[in-house]
């Protein structure tokens, strides 16, 4: 649509906010509604595992834009307010406390939840996506007692390296024998894995977890599919995530595993999505992609509110995320596939700091940095763009499946 | 355009560089380092495309200052 008068954006985190603050730069002077099921101001999720968790930062500072910069871009915002379906006929939004909204255009931007093992909703087990995931966690854990962790991903890993700051002690469980190698490239990923050992945390790669076991209503530890029980007052599932789609069912979207949206980011007409919950075509690698990442909500919000406007471009990314374990911040562009050649760049894999290119089918397929944050901006130019024709098809934060 | 920048949520992306190297650098660990507060109009927008580049909100652009 040219002229669009009503822009409905459902979901108001990083990647809504940020579509909602980029069409007004881009132009945009029409009505624009953010809709938020979560009552309270919007906080961003990177520091849940790390400094909200471990106390350094209040919660407050975990605020996703400063209220000046939010105020400023000029929106009706719902907050409280959920979803619950979408006529696209008739360009509706149904909502459980706020009627029918209409919409021109619509952009869904509703993010992912995490995956639940069988059982897992008993008084001592978590999962972490939100704040009052955190703070429940936080306050779990200076209870003392042991943590287990089931999900050696980038969420699992960093909630161990929180929780061992606070002097609890920790467990880490994974099926997976080689955890994070397909992130990481088996190298960075090990060194990841010794660098949480020699913090105390303890790692069980290649153990299948069982089920949950508790005692008076209270999660009291983890039975193994190698017959063993670990023992522990707080459980963490950290299995990866699913998108938030349920409210999509009957709208006639193809939501498998996210929004299906072409390469611009369209869903259908009028609709479009963007961030952790959208499945576009990337055309570099020409097939669909959806990306955890929290860079990728910013830079696809741009791109979806350009799109919006008629830019009429394609979405192409390199991805980049970056993760921070104990005093180390671990930074990726493009991919590391398993198979790849690590060439160093900058200092050693052995070093306390390094930028390395992955080389995979005698291509840069993308670059990692330990500790060395300012080399990896100059290096991340090298990464051509969508170079890794091995790249994974749905790079997330916490997609690391489990069962 | 005045420009600020809460350094201590910088996440040393590398995202405001990448975008207006002219008006943001990075120190040794990657932190953010301002250039110019209130860079030359030629380089404003770039500024701009970096404050909603950054993945941690740590650049605040006053447009009326
Ligand atoms: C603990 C944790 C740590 C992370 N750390 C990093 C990191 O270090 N580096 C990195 O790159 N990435 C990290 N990430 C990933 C990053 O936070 C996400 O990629 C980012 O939050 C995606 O933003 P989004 O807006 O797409 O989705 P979300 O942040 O999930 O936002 C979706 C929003 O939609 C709302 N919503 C859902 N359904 C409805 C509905 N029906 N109606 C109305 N509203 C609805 C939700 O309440 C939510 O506010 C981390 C994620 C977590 C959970
Ligand atoms: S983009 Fe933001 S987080 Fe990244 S280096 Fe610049 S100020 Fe820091």
């Amino acid at each position: 649509m040219a002229d669009p008068r009503h822009i409905l954006v459902v979901g108001g985190s990083a990647a809504g906010l940020s579509t909602a603050e980029a069409l007004r730069r881009f132009g945009f002077d029409g009505a624009l509604t953010v809709l938020e099921a979560e009552a309270g101001g919007p906080y961003d999720r990177p520091p849940l595992s790390k400094q909200v968790l471990d106390g350094s930062w209040a919660p407050e500072r975990a605020a996703l834009f400063p209220a000046d910069r939010l105020a400023r871009i000029g929106l009706r915002h719902l907050t409280g307010v959920r979803a619950v379906s979408l006529d696209r006929r008739r360009r509706v939004v149904g909502t459980d406390v706020a009627g029918d909204i209409g919409y021109d255009e619509l952009v869904i931007a509703t993010g992912v939840a995490p995956r639940r093992l069988p059982g897992d909703r008993l008084p001592g087990v978590h999962v972490l996506r939100t704040m009052a995931d955190a703070l429940r966690l936080r306050e779990d854990l200076l209870r003392g007692g042991r943590l287990l962790v089931v999900g050696a991903g980038f969420v699992g890993l960093e909630v161990a390296a929180s929780a061992r700051r606070l002097g609890v002690p920790v467990t880490v469980v994974d099926p997976d024998p080689r955890p994070l190698a397909g992130r990481l490239g088996p190298a960075v990923a090990g060194r990841l894995l010794r660098l949480h050992a020699e913090h105390g945390v303890q790692l069980r790669p290649g153990a299948g977890v069982r089920r949950i076991t508790s005692s008076a209503g209270r999660a009291d530890g983890l039975d193994l599919g190698d017959g063993t029980h670990l023992a522990g007052s707080a459980v963490l599932v950290a299995v990866g995530c699913r998108p938030m789609v349920d409210w999509l069912a009957g709208s006639g979207l193809d939501v498998t595993d996210g929004v299906r949206c072409d390469a611009r980011c369209q869903a259908a007409p009028g609709v479009w999505a963007v961030g952790d919950v959208a499945r576009w075509h990337h055309d570099g690698f020409g097939r669909p992609m959806r990306i955890e990442h929290r860079q990728h909500a910013t830079e696809q919000a741009q791109a979806v509110a350009r799109n919006i406007l008629g830019a009429g471009v394609a979405f192409t990314p390199t991805p980049y995320f970056w993760t921070d374990h104990f005093d180390v911040r671990v930074q990726v562009a493009g991919f590391v596939p398993a198979g790849a050649t690590l060439r160093p760049v900058e200092g050693n894999i052995a070093d306390g700091r390094f930028v390395a290119l992955a080389e995979h089918g005698g291509r840069v397929a993308g670059v990692v940095a330990w500790n060395s944050a300012k080399a990896f901006t100059a290096h991340r130019r090298l990464v051509p763009a969508f170079a890794a024709a091995s790249a994974p098809s749905r790079p997330g934060y916490g997609d690391e499946e489990r069962t | 355009m005045r420009i600020r920048t809460e350094r201590d949520s910088c996440i040393a992306s590398g995202a405001c560089v990448l975008e207006a190297p002219q008006v943001f650098d990075q120190d040794e660990d990657g932190v953010v380092v301002l250039l110019a507060e209130s860079p030359a109009p030629e380089v404003a927008e770039s500024a701009r495309n970096a404050m909603m580049a950054c993945p941690a909100a740590v650049i605040t652009i006053d447009e009326d200052a």
